[in-house]
């Protein structure tokens, strides 16, 4: 396979600096980033295949002695590249809080309940059409400490490698008409309504299965395009 | 047309027990929490040739302050200076050895990662490219990841890497690690990373 990783893509990503997100003012570069051309150090990337995975780890109401409370939920949805062709047996990592919007992590000590039934972590290797599936319980939202009476629209960390390292993408997945989208400025350094929209689950009546989980779909789009040789001028 | 990517967003301040659960960062205090680890900061296999080092440093943020909730990712050859990843078609004798490593930072901002020195690989027209691995930084407060190339100080062919040979020259030091000692068979190199401010690393577009 030959991919390219046009830069202009990356227009859809958030700045480095983004203000509202007040810990990006000491965080972020301050001086013009590099351009350089991709050698084989950039265009190579890790493999992590379904050798790196358990059975079970994508169940994240089975990791412990009972059931996480919290509503049930089935993620799912395709890793595809640039040309919406699937990304296949690609590692997929997700983290998240419980159902009561808290952490199980020492920095997080925002009162609300630890779930003895819920670590938050989950991983998974896409099939040979690029899927992946979840099992977990919907994630709260919680407060943080960015601005007065901050709150985090629900979401799920997710961590996913594709094809090259320059395709490795560290995102969050948000849940449909978070009533918080208007307020995060993290969800909002992503200016572009369509780039924002990306970052959105569907909820998905068709996957849910009845009496048990509700579903919603996350397709996760990754850089990278077929290099053709008519067809080099970054659109 | 290409399809709109999925944007970046920040690592955020919990991620450590979703990708780095068995690293420096001291964040289950009790030892309690039990999920395996995919990647970690030892990248050395029993098959893996070449010298084994130790790269160890700092992040910093723009007050000077250490970063504490940081994660390293780094990309690397192998001694010979072949990836492990089907886009690099060479025979690779060493198979387990994957070039691949994450590394949480502590309370101090340090991280580190156990690897062999990679060795020099091919760049653009077929020049080859001193020895270098590809360092990514991701952290609360950073919306998307940063590139940052780690060069080796007792490397001859830095002087002709076209990716230094970019760099302007009052700023190429800050991709240089340094040589600080060797113990028992490891030679180890320090490598500060200055996320912003003065003396701030070199970052790449790429």
């Amino acid at each position: 396979m030959s991919l390219v990783f046009p830069t202009k893509s990356l227009e859809a990503f958030p700045k480095h600096l983004s203000p509202g997100y007040k810990s990006t003012v000491k965080r972020s570069p301050s001086k013009p980033l590099i351009l350089m051309p991709h050698t084989l150090s950039e265009l190579t990337g890790p493999v992590y295949g379904h050798d790196a995975v358990q059975e079970g780890d994508n169940d994240l109401t089975k990791q412990c002695a009972g059931e996480p409370l919290g509503e049930r939920i089935i993620v799912h949805g395709q890793v595809l590249d640039e040309d919406k062709r699937p990304v296949p047996d690609t590692l997929v990592e997700i983290w998240q809080a419980n159902a009561c919007g808290r952490y199980v992590h020492l920095v997080d000590q925002h009162p609300a309940p630890l779930d003895p039934n819920f670590t938050g972590a989950g991983r998974t290797v896409t099939d040979k059409n690029g899927y992946y599936k979840f099992i977990t319980v919907k994630p709260g939202a919680y407060p943080w400490g960015n601005h007065h009476n901050a709150w985090r629209p629900n979401h799920i960390h997710f961590s996913v490698f594709g094809h090259s390292f320059l395709s490795r993408l560290v995102t969050q997945m948000y849940f449909p008409g978070d009533y918080l989208f208007p307020f995060d400025p993290i969800f909002n350094s992503v200016t572009d309504e369509k780039a924002r929209l990306r970052m959105v689950s569907t909820f998905d009546l068709d996957s849910t299965i009845p009496d048990w989980a509700l579903a919603f779909r996350f397709d996760i789009v990754l850089r990278g395009r077929e290099a053709t040789p008519l067809d080099n001028d970054e659109h | 047309m290409s399809e709109i990517i999925t944007p970046s967003q920040t690592v955020g301040p919990f991620f450590a027990y979703g990708l780095t659960p068995k690293g420096r960062a001291k964040w289950d205090p009790n030892g309690t929490y039990r999920w395996k680890e995919t990647v970690g900061d030892n990248l050395i296999t029993p098959d893996a040739t070449g010298q084994k080092i130790r790269i160890q440093g700092q992040v910093i943020d723009g007050d000077g302050k250490p970063i504490n909730d940081c994660m390293l990712e780094i990309w690397q050859a192998d001694s010979q200076g072949r990836y492990a990843s089907p886009q690099d078609t060479r025979a690779r004798p060493n198979t387990q050895f994957k070039g691949f490593g994450r590394s949480a930072t502590d309370k101090d901002g340090v991280y580190n990662f156990d690897t062999v020195k990679p060795g020099s690989v091919p760049g653009p027209g077929g020049k080859p490219q001193a020895p270098h691995i590809v360092v990514c930084i991701y952290s609360r407060g950073m919306l998307r990841q940063v590139y940052t190339r780690l060069y080796f100080a007792d490397e001859a062919s830095n002087a002709a890497d076209p990716i230094l040979a970019l760099v302007p020259e009052d700023r190429r030091g800050t991709l240089i690690a340094h040589k600080t000692g060797v113990h028992d068979g490891v030679t180890g190199y320090r490598f500060d990373i200055r996320v912003q401010g003065a003396n701030e690393t070199v970052f790449f577009e790429v």
